[in-house]
């Protein structure tokens, strides 16, 4: 039996904004994710996956329920490349952060680790002098994952890391992040808002509809006998395309 | 398709003002064509001449190093201000805006009241407490422009707390002070940096309104505005006396404006 690294009980998250009502955005969420899995999260535009991960890494405030976190130093790969790197930073630097933060590192083991990281993750060793703003949005979206990938995390959160990127530089950003995660061992929850994506990535997925898991499940079985409407309506969305 | 690009002209003019007064006020550290304190009854209110390029005052002062001297003094109290409001304007600004809650209310509340009053009123006021001099003046404008600069900052760094590189460094384990001063301070800087332009505009502008009023820099130190109150009793007889300090403030206050306006037109 391989452990449990993540599991989730009755979560709730809330958004209040100035002058509104409170927002219920992630409703009941309970679910659970192995060791070494690779956990597929789907669900249409606005319908929480975001809040629901944030919530998981403790970045949203007004949230009740369980959760439990087996992993140490578990990262995250930002849905926007453009606002996830600091502007004023150099690639460089950025990498450098979290072993600096982390401490016991010399200056050239730093810069070691940071150019082997650039090359894993298929960057060219000149842009550890560049700021975010001189890069394409695949390479900030492959920064992103090197920068995720420097504390070497058990568990790694990727909010749609493909979907701003067109087909080709997709699927090589989705064999990078298969090939790390045979390196590294990594468990992933991975965001995506393609069935066609996640059929490629995933062992498990969860369907989230308004705030709400709707079917969990194998992904083969999942989009072989989608159980509920929502799920279907989704797979006859792709297939009819 | 190539755009052309038009030479910033803002920012040369503003350079090179801002440079020659700089260069004025550095040269005067060490050298001055006279004592810019050595009276000569001999040169009362002379004119314009190879010898006194701006003349001679009431004393027979030279004009021209008295200048030179004035400028430095008035240049030290702007940037002495300018520091301390910077930089307690930074630490208060970064602390509310990062962290919000009710200590950001009382103190922002605080600001607000503060804020309320021009700028060179609470100076005299503060100046009235420690009394008069260049470091007192300094110390009371710096207060009072702290502020202003607290509330750019604060603006800033709730804007920029929410952005996911704050929380993407929060992930990698850095801490609160390092989140503040390390990965957010920096990008506040483009914004800040207009507002030094500006706070350094108005610094000047206080100091000589206060020397002038005779509150400010106390003799024998000179300073520009000091001068132009010295020059008043003679603005007919001897027009060069109030001419040349007023025009160098003009210059400064231009330089400055047309260098802050250049920066932010090349940050576009
Ligand atoms: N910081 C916030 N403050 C208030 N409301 C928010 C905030 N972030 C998200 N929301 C709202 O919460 C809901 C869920 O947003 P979320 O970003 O989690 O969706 P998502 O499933 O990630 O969508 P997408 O596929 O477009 O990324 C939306 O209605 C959104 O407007
Ligand atoms: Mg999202």
């Amino acid at each position: 039996m391989s452990d449990v690294i993540l599991e989730v009980n009755q979560l709730n998250t809330y958004y209040k904004e100035r002058g509104e009502k409170k927002k219920h955005v992630c409703k009941n969420i309970t679910f659970q994710m192995e060791q070494g899995e690779i956990l597929g999260l789907v669900g249409e535009s606005g319908s929480g996956k975001t809040t629901l991960v944030k919530a998981l890494l403790g970045m949203v405030k007004d949230k009740e329920g369980a959760i439990k976190l087996n992993a140490k130093m578990p990262q995250m790969i930002f849905q926007d490349p453009y606002s996830s790197l600091n502007p004023s930073k150099k690639i460089g630097w950025l990498l450098q952060e979290p072993l600096r933060i982390k401490g016991g590192f010399t200056k050239e083991e730093r810069e070691k680790k940071a150019y082997e990281m650039l090359k894993k993750v298929g960057l060219n060793d000149n842009i550890f002098n560049h700021y975010p703003r001189q890069l394409s949005g695949g390479q900030r979206q492959r920064v992103s994952i090197a920068l995720a990938l420097m504390l070497e995390p058990e568990l790694l959160i990727a909010d749609e890391p493909v979907s701003a990127l067109d087909v080709t530089i997709q699927a090589q950003i989705m064999d990078l992040l298969l090939k790390l995660k045979e390196e590294m061992g990594l468990s992933i929850l991975f965001i995506s808002h393609d069935l066609r994506v996640v059929y490629k990535m995933c062992d498990r997925v969860l369907i989230m509809e308004d705030g709400e898991i709707v079917e969990q499940g194998k992904v083969e079985e999942v989009y072989k006998n989608p159980a509920h409407p929502y799920t279907k309506m989704l797979l006859e969305a792709v297939t009819t395309v | 398709m190539t755009i052309k690009k038009k030479p910033n002209y803002n920012f040369i003019i503003g350079s090179i003002l801002t440079g020659l007064i700089v260069a004025l006020a550095l040269v005067s550290l060490v050298y001055t064509p006279y004592d810019p304190d050595a009276m000569d009854a001999a040169n009362k209110f002379a004119g314009i001449s190879l010898k006194h390029p701006m003349g001679c005052d009431n004393f027979g002062r030279d004009i021209f190093s008295r200048v030179m001297e004035g400028t430095k003094n008035t240049l030290f109290v702007a940037l002495g201000t300018v520091a301390i409001g910077t930089v307690f304007g930074i630490l208060l600004g970064a602390f509310t805006g990062y962290f919000g809650g009710i200590l950001d209310e009382i103190l922002m509340r605080i600001n607000d009241a503060i804020f309320a009053f021009p700028s060179i009123l609470l100076a005299l006021v503060i100046v009235s407490l420690l009394g008069s001099g260049k470091y007192n003046v300094m110390i009371a404008l710096g207060i009072a422009f702290i502020p202003s600069f607290a509330r750019i900052v604060r603006a800033e760094f709730l804007k920029n707390r929410e952005l996911d590189y704050v929380k993407s460094a929060r992930l990698m384990g850095a801490g609160s002070l390092r989140i503040m001063f390390v990965h957010i301070l920096p990008n506040t800087f483009s914004v800040l940096a207009s507002s030094v332009m500006i706070g350094f505009n108005n610094a000047v502008l206080a100091e000589a309104g206060m020397s002038f009023l005779g509150i400010g820099v106390q003799p024998p130190d000179a300073s520009l505005g000091r001068m132009l109150s010295e020059a008043q009793t003679y603005l007919f007889s001897t027009p060069s006396y109030a001419f040349f300090p007023g025009l160098v403030i003009i210059l400064m206050v231009l330089g400055f404006s047309l260098l802050s306006e250049g920066i932010s037109q090349k940050s576009v």
